[in-house]
């Protein structure tokens, strides 16, 4: 990565990083309601790789951890925080919430809410590009609980068999919801799976961008170049509890701390510390200037936003009924 | 007009759209190489190629999913699972993808997929290759449900659903593939909603779709030529949404309903109607309606036992003596 990019890029997340934060506080505070799954810890995944993809050129599709891959595409913080908010204005117009970010214009096709369940659709979306003859990939961020669906396999079986153009990102945070990835899977280590479906993978450190950046690299390009699927495995971990009703029960505070020593944003900051790009105090400014922008933006916008109108509760069901009519109600021919 | 059989209908109707919109691709298990199990894709792998013609593995869910993907981008799929039964499997993305992707991006993202698939009790195929499950589909937010009774509107049901924006699932009927009946020879569309009065008559309306719409024909029939009773039978193509006027038009000139459907009765078309009659005519009927259907239990294999399981134009018949206090 060159110095410029690593430095915008520490910029963007301490954004996803303090938005995120401020998530939390949100949620405490009422003004966010349903179900709210947090990033921090993650960072370096989603910025890693699509550093090395094209944001709001590839499709990208997500679960419901879903905030930052939205971001990260191009979608205005303030519209995801006014969706949290459910305002109209919202990415989704208040309809979604958390779990459901869609940004069509940035080709962020979407947060889905069943474990797994984004896997055959990113493959479909694969599957319009290769008939479309486009250049672009889609990119398929998913947990590793998500790898014990079956449409886990289903899809790679067909990814493979179809020469599909399609990165699957696994971010291996070591838990689905609350059970260990020991407890829960055979494989720990989830490149191992694809083997099976002559699917290229690799695996490397989730937590040092440069060195996801390097491996993303490599699965953009042979996706890209019309290689077919490729798996990348991102070891990595979420400081937070899967949803906010988490109280962590399930792992040690040693274990956290052991992760937290490794912070994809630290590592990013010495790094550029240690480079003389940057000082500490520089950081810092970033950090309060973020903290500002996302006071006085992104939270001032959502909160100031309209409600969507209760005459519109039906609308967006189905298509606008005038522009259907010729199949609904007849004289088309 | 050409005499064609069900099958050949829904054919046809690929092949034009096909032809028209290279966007239109088909997909599923055996309907490329093989030529469908009901023959409904026949020749279309020989002309339009295995990148439009897709057989797919054995992935309800899968591939499902991927054809719902396929959608997002403007891709209209027609997706056939071989056997309704099967269909569970991909009801998930079924109703979580594809019916909801419109409402949770607030209109931003649509899923224009057509699903196609056989239900029905055939001869003897047992628990698991017997079920009607229009019950399922028609309770779904987003999702349009219709069922052709015959090859015309096969053919022009599917023309409009590949055409529509919204997700539509097509249940047709093992036994009605091959079907004969005339098609216009002229590209028709069938609208996705309303009902078509199939018979007139003035004394009782027997709704039916699908099989059910034929007991419906049949039993009509008997009941004017042995019992002078005039019966005027409804189609009621579209399940969803289902057609609250064309329902209170029928009732409010006729005043007895019966009503018939191959699905087990809690839970269906039958209680569907009798509550829309309820909000929309209560005081036009002279009769407690009457619901003809299926035993609840999971489909017999022994053909004795699977005839009493479902009914016939027979029970539409005393159903209606019943009615009139004849029987």
């Amino acid at each position: 990565m060159k110095i410029e990019d690593k430095k915008r890029v520490l910029r963007e997340m301490v954004l996803h990083r303090r938005f995120e934060e401020r998530c939390y506080q949100a949620y405490i505070e009422r003004k966010i309601g349903g179900f709210l799954h947090l990033y921090p810890g993650q960072e370096a995944c989603c910025n890693g790789v699509m550093e090395a993809a094209r944001p709001g050129h590839d499709y990208v599709i997500t679960g419901y951890r879903d905030h930052v891959h939205a971001i990260k595409c191009g979608s205005d913080p303030k519209e995801v925080m006014a969706e949290l908010y459910g305002k109209e204005t919202g990415s989704s117009k208040g309809r979604g919430g958390s779990m459901h970010i869609f940004d069509a214009a940035n080709r962020f096709m979407g947060g889905y809410a069943l474990v797994g369940g984004p896997f055959p659709l990113a493959a479909g979306i694969a599957k319009a590009i290769q008939l479309k003859g486009g250049d672009e990939i889609a990119i398929c961020f998913l947990g590793d609980a998500a790898n014990n669906q079956g449409v886990f396999h289903e899809t790679l079986n067909m990814a493979a068999l179809w020469n599909l153009p399609v990165l699957f990102v696994c971010e291996n945070n070591r838990y689905g919801i609350g059970t260990s990835i020991e407890r829960s899977t055979a494989v720990v280590h989830q490149h191992k799976r694809v083997a099976a479906y002559n699917i290229e993978a690799s695996e490397c450190d989730g937590q040092d961008i440069e060195v996801v950046y390097e491996h993303a690299r490599q699965a953009v390009d042979h996706v890209r170049s019309g290689k077919g699927p490729f798996f990348l495995e991102l070891m990595t971990y979420r400081y937070r509890g899967h949803s906010m009703s988490d109280s962590r029960g399930y792992r040690t505070r040693e274990e956290e701390e052991l992760w937290k020593q490794r912070d994809p944003l630290f590592i990013l900051r010495d790094r550029l510390i240690e480079a003389k790009e940057m000082t500490m105090a520089d950081y810092e400014a970033i950090e309060k200037e973020t903290d500002a922008y996302i006071e006085n933006e992104v939270i001032k916008f959502a909160e100031e936003s309209p409600e969507p109108r209760v005459e519109d509760l039906e609308k967006y069901v189905f298509a606008d009924r005038e522009s259907q009519k010729p199949w609904l109600t007849g004289n088309a021919a | 007009m050409a005499q064609i059989m069900l099958w050949e209908a829904i054919q046809r109707a690929h092949d034009e759209e096909m032809a028209r919109d290279p966007l239109v691709i088909c997909m599923g298990e055996d309907i490329g190489v093989a030529g469908g199990t009901y023959k409904a894709t026949k020749g279309l792998y020989e002309k339009y190629g295995p990148l439009r013609v897709m057989d797919t593995p054995i992935s309800e869910g899968g591939f499902t999913g991927l054809g719902i993907g396929a959608s997002f981008l403007g891709i209209r799929p027609i997706i056939e699972i071989m056997s309704v039964n099967f269909a569970w499997l991909a009801m998930d993305q079924m109703f979580n993808s594809a019916a909801k992707i419109r409402y949770m991006s607030g209109g931003q993202l649509q899923a224009p997929c057509v699903f196609r698939s056989a239900g029905g009790a055939a001869h003897q195929l047992g628990a698991q290759h017997s079920a009607r499950m229009e019950k399922v589909f028609m309770g779904i937010a987003g999702l349009r449900v219709v069922t052709p009774s015959n090859p015309k509107q096969a053919y022009g049901l599917l023309k409009s659903a590949i055409r529509c924006d919204d997700p539509v699932f097509i249940n047709e009927h093992e036994l009605m593939y091959n079907m004969k009946g005339e098609v216009p020879d002229a590209e028709y569309f069938m609208p996705l909603e309303g009902s078509e009065i199939a018979r007139s008559g003035t004394d009782v309306t027997l709704f039916g779709y699908n099989i059910s719409a034929h007991w419906c024909l049949k039993a009509a029939e008997i009941l004017d030529k042995q019992y002078n009773i005039s019966a005027e039978v409804v189609d009621l193509y579209s399940l969803s949404p289902l057609d609250r006027a064309g329902i209170k038009q029928s009732v409010s000139k006729t005043h007895r309903v019966v009503i018939a459907e191959e699905d087990e009765a809690p839970v269906g078309v039958g209680s569907e109607v009798i509550a829309i009659i309820n909000e929309e005519c209560f005081f036009e009927l002279d009769a407690a309606p009457v619901r003809v259907h299926s035993a609840l239990v999971p489909q017999p294999y022994n053909h004795t036992l699977e005839k009493a399981a479902i009914p016939d134009h027979e029970d539409v018949v005393k159903a209606v003596l019943k009615l009139f206090g004849k029987a």
